[in-house]
């Protein structure tokens, strides 16, 4: 067959091979033994900081272009359409239109004016409301040379066009290969491994070990996405005994997290490749994996955590308990089914930078596969992880209340805001409660109103005028 | 997430929509990407489900009124001119703007009058220029929702009708919502400024 085989073949088989065999050196030497022994050369530091001048410099290209044109660069913000008084509220701003109205009443007095209060917060939301805002991705201040966040395509020069086309060769022919590389191998000698370890009894050894496992497989995957975490307070860190709970943004939250230790993870078996995953891991590891009948059987799943918790030897649980993806700016309501366990909660708060990389999966707009892909071609996943002192239920609170106060702690460690709103608004309509609070509120201030001036008016017996005036 | 759509190009009628409304061109970019948000299935206009996707405005005792205020009377759907020309109603006033004394030609969209007549039409919801006693009830009753009983409810609406009714039609005419909105007294007929700031949302 040799002779088949032209000098172009011949020289095109032995480059391929070179290349193949210089690509498998720098995958395995400079991402998967390090990965696997938990060390790191620092490059992520340079190429960072390398990253960030890049990204302010194509900023300000941008700028002097829109200069130029005498425009505005667009930005996002909603202040200015509508005027806005963020600080009143509607006690405060019935009152004071009772005082500017000069009038003597006796009876509770409704003022026509009263539905402008209504009608601004209503045109407001209209045009921005919060709980909308946090379903899809967030907005950020400078380019960052990916397509997906730039509204700015006027003001982009050559110099800037060339330098995002080299930015997309990078990221889908350098960056992207080498980590779809490092995932694949990863999940793949993760699964081998666990299953291996899943053979030898039950002894400290085999826990050492698969905890070893574990972090490795867990490790392989932030190195696959490029992920660059910072673990703030470690001295925090879960310990076996509770259950740790954290704001959910992506589906690599659990990665995020289980890179520092190793956490027993809560959800439902799926089939395919993250089935045969879940049952590689079950088997080196106590996790708890449902089927899917039994989700809906709140009494079960409650069980199964209790009795996980109360096992020593056992990880600590980690739960997410918003329930969905929210886009990290705020921290929406904590689903009280967690919190009425009653053993000791780690809150964790995880805020991620999206300069490099939005991580945040938006599946109204793009399956899984193609989340993953948008994840591998950003730059670098980058984020921080506070751990925070453990809490405890106090005496006299319940769920909802311990819930709400983790929730609390969560959002002001990671300057997120902290909103009262369902995360499964993302799917669903808003309950008519919110509304009866409002009326409730309205007719309080109403209805309050007349008592107060009854009363007063009795004190001072006469009629209270002028001191109201404006 | 903010497409290459978003171009001042693209809007139809941009530039005169700026010129009638005041709004800048990022704000009405801005306008623009809403507009296309609520409007999921990309027809060009919105119908009033599209406004459910506002969560907040589900916490609006009269959030459905205000939506109504949107739609031209007879009409289902609301385009982005429209859309925007409501809006613009509250845009804020400039600081250098002369005083609301002066008459302008045209009047600007964001003037007091426009304001008033926008909460007149969440009153008088059959638009035939007069809030009667029924409308009045319907949004007290919304306002307040169980909260009140019928009698206090029927009362409130007694009152504020005595008031702002002064040629005792039993009904409120524009005029007289205007009267009794920015004027402190209707009977004395004098300008409360502060009270005018309050309702436009300025600080005082």
């Amino acid at each position: 067959m040799d002779w088949f085989m032209s000098p172009a073949d011949e020289l095109l088989s032995k480059y391929l091979g070179l290349s193949i065999n210089v690509w498998l050196t720098l995958v395995f030497g400079f991402l998967i033994v390090p990965a696997v022994l938990g060390v790191s050369f620092g490059i992520h530091k340079y190429y960072m900081r390398t990253l960030l001048c890049i990204f302010e410099w194509a900023t300000l290209q941008m700028e002097l272009k829109a200069k130029e044109k005498n425009h505005q660069l667009y930005r996002h913000y909603t202040s200015g359409i509508v005027s806005k008084m963020p600080d009143s509220t509607l006690r405060q701003e019935i009152q004071d239109l009772r005082r500017t109205a000069d009038c003597l009443s006796l009876e509770p007095r409704f003022d026509l004016a009263d539905v402008f209060f209504f009608c601004r917060k209503g045109l407001e939301s209209i045009l921005d409301d919060d709980v909308t805002k946090c379903f899809s991705a967030q907005e950020l201040e400078s380019w960052n040379l990916l397509t997906r966040s730039n509204l700015n395509f006027r003001y982009i020069s050559l110099k800037l066009l060339a330098l995002w086309v080299l930015g997309v060769v990078i990221r889908y022919c350098v960056l992207l290969p080498f980590r779809v590389t490092v995932a694949v191998t990863g999940i793949f000698l993760f699964i081998v491994l666990s299953t291996v370890v899943g053979f030898l009894p039950s002894t400290k050894l085999r826990r050492y070990l698969s905890d070893t496992v574990h972090l490795m497989g867990y490790r392989l995957c932030v190195r696959s996405l490029s992920g660059v975490i910072t673990y703030h307070n470690r001295e925090n860190k879960p310990k076996n005994d509770g259950i740790c709970v954290a704001n959910h943004t992506t589906p690599i939250d659990g990665i995020i997290l289980a890179n520092d230790r190793c956490y027993s993870l809560v959800g439902q078996l799926h089939g395919g490749l993250l089935g045969m995953i879940q049952r590689a891991m079950e088997k080196s590891s106590p996790h708890i994996w449902f089927e899917r009948s039994e989700v809906k059987d709140r009494h079960l799943v409650a069980k199964r955590l209790r009795d996980h918790v109360a096992d020593e030897n056992k990880h600590s649980v980690l739960i997410f308990p918003e329930g969905t993806c929210v886009n990290n700016t705020s921290v929406m309501m904590f689903k009280k089914g967690s919190f009425e366990i009653g053993c000791t909660v780690y809150p964790a708060a995880i805020k991620y930078d999206s300069r490099f990389g939005d991580a945040f999966w938006n599946s109204s707009q793009s399956g899984l596969v193609g989340y993953l892909l948008r994840l591998m071609s950003s730059w670098a996943i980058v984020c921080s992880v506070w751990y925070l002192p453990p809490m405890n239920r106090k005496e006299g609170e319940d769920a909802v209340q311990f819930a709400s106060r983790v929730k609390s702690a969560i959002a002001a460690q990671g300057g997120l805001v902290d909103l009262t709103w369902d995360a499964g608004l993302k799917r669903t309509k808003v309950n008519d409660a919110f509304k009866e609070e409002q009326q409730q509120l309205f007719s309080t201030i109403l209805l309050s109103d007349h008592e107060d001036q009854n009363h007063s008016k009795h004190v001072e017996g006469g009629c209270p005028e002028g001191d109201k005036g404006n | 997430m903010g497409s290459s759509s978003s171009r001042l190009s693209n809007i139809p009628n941009g530039q005169e929509l700026m010129q009638e409304t005041g709004f800048s061109d990022a704000h009405l970019l801005r306008l623009y990407e809403r507009f296309q948000f609520l409007d999921k299935d990309n027809k060009g206009h919105l119908r009033s489900e599209d406004f459910e996707a506002v969560r907040e405005l589900s916490k609006n005792p009269i959030g459905d009124r205000i939506v109504e205020a949107f739609f031209l009377p007879g009409q289902e759907t609301v385009d982005f001119p429209s859309f925007v020309r409501v809006l613009a109603h509250f845009r804020p006033k400039e600081k250098n703007r002369t005083r609301e004394g002066a008459q302008q030609e045209p009047e600007p969209a964001n003037s007091r009058n426009q304001k008033l007549k926008f909460a007149f039409r969440l009153y008088d919801r059959d638009r035939d220029g007069k809030i009667s006693r029924v409308e009045l009830l319907q949004v007290l009753r919304e306002m307040l929702g169980m909260q009140v009983t019928e009698e206090q409810l029927q009362s409130i609406a007694e009152r504020a009708i005595q008031e702002a009714d002064l040629d005792k039609d039993d009904t409120i005419s524009f005029d007289e919502f205007r009267k009794i909105s920015f004027h402190a007294d209707p009977h004395r007929n004098r300008t409360g400024e502060a009270r005018a700031c309050l309702l436009e949302g300025k600080q005082t």
